[in-house]
């Protein structure tokens, strides 16, 4: 007994930082291994606050750049409305028409926080429960998709980046409607890999890969990248590189995107 | 005593508050992240317990991690770094040891002897912390090419600090 007390006296402090040590790799490694919805802490809304007068003031450095893009999103906008009237005014359906069923609802949100150096990069969004901004919801840009909400609180949500390497979502080629898993790899911010795609399916630099609108999170169709190269791994099937459409170093605003019919489908999908 | 107590307090808050305001939204390259708040550990002084260093340690990692949302990775690296820190000093003691009342500064023991314990130290903590965080050694010159870009930095700004934000008068050689 006295020896084991001498031992323990001897070396507690290497078994103090075994002890500690042992904590944080086992909460690390548990982080690492199974993506889970993100803990929305006191410090999420300390540091919400702060990051939100930060980027208040930084916002003006890109006033010129949004600028130019909402007004080319607000052509776009109305060419597309054009188009739709001049064709037939069948195919336009307001909000009120009992005909339609409207799936999609749209809420603009500012980012007032964004990183692209970490391997688990998170974005905040200024909106909230509030808001009506709930977890995993579809977050896009003009440019193409930019991740799914995580953690909400009031008035803030955050968003796992499509730069996390805990981020998965189901993306297909435009072109023939074959679809596979979209992640990131941690290495470059404008490249991200599309894998689980046959060896059959002819797949060639400049192919446009897009959401399937499967996960019931994104609409079909939203802009992802396009093919860089794609290579046969693993036997059967391919890992394209992407390059990513979205600018992630120069996000403003983003559309949060609420599926009105999730519920329904989640609670079908699950029925069993 | 008391004095002593509430000039650690009042660096932690400063450290993590330039850290988390600050640096993180400096994006320098995708490749750069300089961790200024492992400085806290590289200032305690020689005489802290070494269950207390742990403990401190403990805390400071666990405090990045909640700001960055990383889960143990900051606590594991600072862990690692505090229980490194008496080998490390013992390794580099000047000829005639630690002088009493004497704190791990430029000012008490000179330029070379900090680069010597900054460098080393910050190199553990941030080699650990990246490897850590990317949990694969698949890329493993890319995350090392972080290791060094990152450190660098780190130590940029600790070499800067020491300059800049004590001047109060040496107690040790000199």
């Amino acid at each position: 007994m006295r020896n084991l007390l001498r031992f323990l006296y001897k070396y507690y402090f290497f078994l103090l930082f075994l002890i500690l040590e042992v904590i944080a790799v086992a909460m690390g490694i548990q982080y690492n291994l199974y993506q889970r919805a993100r803990f929305v802490s006191v410090t999420e809304n300390i540091s919400a606050f702060f990051n939100e007068s930060i980027s208040s003031f930084s916002d003006y450095f890109h006033l010129v750049e949004t600028n130019r893009k909402l007004s080319l999103e607000n052509t776009r906008l109305k060419n597309q409305l054009q188009r739709i009237y001049r064709s037939d005014d069948l195919f336009f359906f307001g909000e009120k028409d009992t005909l339609h069923r409207q799936k999609y609802f749209f809420t603009s949100a500012r980012v007032i926080n964004n990183s692209v150096n970490r391997m688990h990069n998170y974005l905040t969004l200024d909106k909230g429960r509030a808001q009506g901004i709930r977890p995993e919801m579809g977050v896009v840009c003009p440019d193409g998709i930019v991740g799914i909400t995580a953690g909400v609180t009031k008035n803030f949500s955050s968003v796992i980046s499509l730069l996390n390497t805990n981020f998965h979502v189901s993306a297909k080629l435009k072109k023939n409607d074959y679809f596979g898993t979209l992640s990131w790899d941690g290495q470059d911010y404008r490249r991200a890999l599309l894998s689980d795609i046959p060896y059959h399916v002819p797949i060639e630099t400049g192919d446009t890969v897009v959401t399937s609108g499967f996960s019931a999170v994104f609409p079909e169709g939203i802009l992802i990248g396009i093919v860089e190269k794609a290579e046969v791994e693993n036997g059967n099937f391919y890992t394209a590189t992407i390059r990513l459409t979205t600018d992630f170093k120069h996000l403003v605003y983003v559309d949060v995107i609420s599926n009105l019919e999730k519920k329904e489908q989640k609670k079908l999908e699950n029925y069993d | 005593m008391i004095n002593q107590l509430f000039r650690y307090i009042l660096l932690f808050i400063v450290l993590v508050f330039v850290q988390v305001l600050i640096l993180d939204n400096l994006q320098i390259s995708s490749f750069a992240v300089p961790f200024l708040y492992v400085l806290f550990i590289l200032m305690l002084p020689f005489e802290t317990p070494g269950w207390f260093l742990l403990l401190v340690a403990f805390f400071t990692g666990f405090v990045m991690d909640l700001f960055e949302h990383t889960y143990g990775i900051h606590t594991a690296a600072t862990l690692l770094m505090a229980w490194l820190r008496p080998g490390v000093l013992k390794l580099i003691a000047p000829q005639d040891g630690y002088v009493p009342n004497s704190e791990p500064m430029i000012r008490d023991y000179g330029f070379a002897w900090y680069m010597k314990y900054s460098v080393i130290l910050v190199f553990l903590h941030h080699a650990f912390l990246f490897y850590f965080e990317v949990f694969t050694f698949h890329h493993f010159f890319t995350t090392l090419f972080r290791v060094f870009i990152s450190s660098f930095f780190t130590i940029f700004l600790i070499i800067l600090s020491q300059f800049s934000v004590y001047k109060s008068k040496g107690v040790g050689r000199g």
